[in-house]
C-alpha cells in the first residue's frame, strides 16, 4: 500500500524535472556531441587525411594565395595557410572544453572552500575573506587577464589559471551566504556537541548541503570560461600558435572576413553552439534545483560586483 | 548619508590603491629585463644600465614602489616607455572614443533591454515572452568580439556588396567634427555591445516587473481604475529599476576602462586598443596607467550607483 508514496531526494526530484524538460536534454545532447568532437578529433582528421597543422599549399590556396571555399577535399573550407577549418574546429573544441571545465572546477572549488571558511569562522577571518571577494570582484578583469598574461607568457596553463582567478569569487559568495544559514541548523549544532571538529563539520556536514548550488554555478561557468579563453586567444594571449583554438581562429580569420565568409562563420558557429548548449543545460540545472528562480543570466548581480 | 559616502569612498580609495600594487607588482614579476626590452637587442650594456638609469629601475624596489604611489597621489602616471608620451596625455586622447562608444551603447541596450522586458512582463508565457527567452540566451551565449565579426561580414561587407553603404566597417570621426559620422561609424560598434547586454536587461527586467505586478498595489491600483500604461510606467517600473539599476553601474564602469574588444575589432582608437597594444610591446606605464583608471572607473560607478539607490528607494537605509 505504501508503494505508491515514495520519498524523493531533492537530488532525485531534480533529474527527474531536468529529464522532463525538452530544452535540457536537446542542449544535454549539444554538449555530449561537441565533447564527441572533441574526443574524436584525431579520427576526424585521419579520415579527411588532414592534420590540423598541415598547410596545404597545392590544393587549400587559390593561385593568388586565398583560402578555398567548402569543397569535397575541405568541408568547411580552408584558413589563410591552406589548413582545414573543420580538422582545426575539431582540435580547437579540445582547448575549448578542457579550458572551461578545468577552469570553472577550480573556480567553483576555491569559491565553495573560501566561502565555507569564512561563513563557518566568522569573525576577522570571514571580514578579510569576503573583503578580498569584493576587490577580485572589483578588477578590470579583461585588462588585468591580458597584463598577466603578457608579463607571465601565454600558455594553456596560465589560461586556466587566470580564468579561475577572475571567477571563483561570485562562487565564493554565494556559498558563504548559504553556509551562513546552514551553520546556524540544529544538524550542525548537533554534530558540534557530539564533538566534530572545525574540519568535519565544514567538510560533511555543511559541504553537502551547498554540492547543488555548487553544480549549477559549475554548469553555468563553464561556458563564460568558454567565451573568456576564447577572447584570451582572440587577442593573442591565450593559446599559441599553430595550436588551434576557436579564438585564433577567429583572430585570423579577421583579415579574411570579405573573402572567406566560411572561416568567420564555421569557427564562430562552433564557438557560439558550445556556450550557448551549456547556458541552456545550466539553465536547467538551476530550474530544476530552484523551480522558484527564474534568472540565470543575472548570474553576476546577484552576487553583486560591488565595491 | 555623509558618513555612507565618506566610508565609500574610503574603501573605493583603498580598492584602487589594492590594484595600484597589485599591477606595480607586476613589473617585478617580469621574467624579463624591462630595459633590455626597450633599449633594443642589440644595444650594448652601457646604453642598457643607461635606460635602466633613466626609468628609475636601478633603485631598490621599495624606494621605486613610493616614488610610484606619490605620484600616483599627483595624479602623474609616468611616460611611455615607447613614445616617450605622458599617459595621462595618451589617456586623454583616447578616453572620448571609449566613452562614445560605452555611453551610446549603454542608452541602446538600456532602451532596447528594458522595453522587451517590459514587454514580457505584461504577457508572461506569451509568444513574444518566449521568443525573447530564447533571444536572450542567444545573445547572452554571444562572446562579442564574434559579434563585432558577424556584424561585420553580415551587415557591413554583405551589405556593401549589394550595393548599400549605410555601415562603414571601422574607424572614429570625433564628435566635433561632426555628429552624423561620428554617429554612422558607430552604430555597429554600439549595437554589437548594446544587443549581448540587452540580454541581461530585459531577463532583469522581466523578472522584477512580474515580482512588482504580483503586489496588492498594483491591484489597488487597478480597482481605482488607473490606466494600464500608468500602472506599468509609474508604478511598477519604478519599483522594480533597482536591480537594473545596480547592474547598469557595474557594467557601464566597466565598459568605461575600455571596451576593449568591440574597439580591436572595429578599429576604434580608444582606451582599451591602447592597452592591448601595450600589452604586446610591454609599455608597462602604459598599461598601468590604464589599469588604474579602469578600476577607478569600476569603483566610482558602484558608489554612485549605491547613492542613487539610496535616493530612488526611500526602503534603503543608509548607515
Amino acid at each position: 500500500m505504501t508503494e505508491s508514496i515514495r520519498a524523493r531526494g531533492p537530488w532525485k526530484l531534480a533529474f527527474e524535472r531536468i529529464r522532463g524538460d525538452r530544452w535540457a536534454i536537446a542542449a544535454a545532447a549539444g554538449v555530449v556531441f561537441i565533447i564527441l568532437i572533441a574526443l574524436l578529433a584525431p579520427w576526424i582528421g585521419a579520415a579527411v587525411e588532414h592534420s590540423p597543422e598541415a598547410q596545404f599549399r597545392e590544393t587549400g590556396l587559390s593561385p593568388s594565395g586565398i583560402p578555398v571555399g567548402p569543397n569535397r577535399e575541405f568541408l568547411f573550407g580552408t584558413d589563410g595557410l591552406g589548413r582545414d577549418v573543420l580538422v582545426r574546429i575539431a582540435y580547437g573544441a579540445r582547448v575549448s572544453l578542457l579550458v572551461g571545465v578545468l577552469a570553472s572546477g577550480l573556480a567553483v572549488a576555491v569559491g565553495a572552500v573560501v566561502g565555507i571558511v569564512a561563513a563557518w569562522f566568522g569573525g576577522v577571518v570571514d571580514t578579510i575573506l569576503s573583503r578580498l571577494m569584493d576587490v577580485v570582484l572589483s578588477l578590470p578583469f579583461l585588462v588585468f587577464a591580458l597584463a598577466l598574461v603578457a608579463v607571465v607568457g601565454p600558455s594553456l596553463t596560465i589560461s586556466i589559471v587566470v580564468i579561475a582567478f577572475f571567477s571563483w569569487a561570485s562562487v565564493g559568495r554565494v556559498v558563504r551566504a548559504q553556509a551562513l544559514s546552514i551553520r546556524e541548523q540544529e544538524y550542525v549544532k548537533a554534530a558540534r556537541s557530539l564533538g566534530a571538529g572545525s574540519l568535519r563539520i565544514m567538510f560533511v556536514e555543511i559541504l553537502p548541503n551547498v554540492a547543488a548550488t555548487m553544480i549549477v554555478y559549475a554548469t553555468l561557468l563553464i561556458p563564460s570560461s568558454i567565451a573568456f579563453e576564447a577572447t584570451m586567444s582572440f587577442l593573442g594571449l591565450g593559446v599559441v600558435p599553430p595550436t588551434p583554438s576557436w579564438g585564433n581562429m577567429l583572430a585570423d580569420s579577421i583579415a579574411f572576413y570579405k573573402v572567406a565568409w566560411w572561416f568567420v562563420v564555421f569557427p564562430g558557429a562552433a564557438l557560439l553552439s558550445t556556450t550557448l548548449a551549456f547556458n541552456v543545460l545550466g539553465d536547467s540545472v538551476r530550474d530544476a534545483f530552484d523551480p522558484r528562480h527564474d534568472q540565470t543570466i543575472v548570474l553576476d548581480t546577484e552576487t553583486g560586483g560591488k565595491a | 548619508m555623509i558618513r555612507f559616502l565618506i566610508r565609500r569612498i574610503l574603501w573605493g580609495i583603498v580598492i584602487v590603491w589594492f590594484v595600484a600594487t597589485l599591477v606595480f607588482g607586476l613589473f617585478f614579476m617580469a621574467p624579463r629585463d624591462v630595459a633590455r626590452l626597450i633599449a633594443g637587442r642589440q644595444a650594448s650594456d652601457q646604453t642598457i644600465q643607461l635606460v635602466r638609469q633613466r626609468l628609475g629601475l636601478d633603485r631598490p624596489v621599495p624606494v621605486q614602489y613610493v616614488r610610484f604611489l606619490g605620484r600616483l597621489a599627483r595624479g602623474d602616471l609616468g611616460e611611455s616607455f615607447l613614445t616617450s608620451e605622458s599617459v595621462v596625455s595618451v589617456i586623454r586622447r583616447d578616453f572620448p572614443v571609449t566613452a562614445s562608444l560605452a555611453v551610446g551603447a549603454a542608452a541602446l541596450w538600456l532602451f532596447i533591454g528594458v522595453g522587451t522586458g517590459v514587454i514580457a512582463a505584461t504577457r508572461p508565457r506569451s509568444v513574444f515572452d518566449r521568443a525573447l527567452t530564447a533571444a536572450s540566451l542567444f545573445f547572452y551565449s554571444m562572446p562579442p568580439f564574434l559579434m563585432g565579426e558577424l556584424l561585420l561580414l553580415f551587415l557591413f561587407f554583405r551589405l556593401y556588396m549589394s550595393g548599400y553603404t549605410f555601415f562603414p566597417p571601422g574607424a572614429y570621426v570625433p564628435l566635433t567634427e561632426s555628429v552624423a559620422q561620428w554617429a554612422r561609424h558607430l552604430v555597429l560598434p554600439w549595437f554589437s555591445i548594446a544587443l549581448i547586454t540587452a540580454a541581461t536587461y530585459s531577463r532583469l527586467t522581466r523578472g522584477a516587473m512580474l515580482d512588482v505586478l504580483g503586489e496588492d498595489y498594483i491591484r489597488t491600483a487597478r480597482a481605482k481604475g488607473l490606466s494600464e500604461g500608468r500602472i506599468i510606467f509609474r508604478h511598477a517600473l519604478r519599483s522594480s529599476a533597482a536591480p537594473v539599476i545596480t547592474q547598469f553601474g557595474i557594467d557601464l564602469g566597466g565598459l568605461l576602462g575600455g571596451a576593449i574588444v568591440t574597439e580591436v575589432v572595429f578599429g576604434l582608437p580608444g582606451l582599451g586598443r591602447e592597452a592591448v597594444l601595450a600589452i604586446t610591446t610591454q609599455d608597462l606605464p602604459v598599461i598601468i596607467g590604464i589599469t588604474i583608471l579602469s578600476s577607478a572607473l569600476v569603483v566610482t560607478a558602484s558608489l554612485i550607483v549605491d547613492a542613487c539607490y539610496a535616493v530612488l528607494d526611500p526602503r534603503v537605509t543608509v548607515r
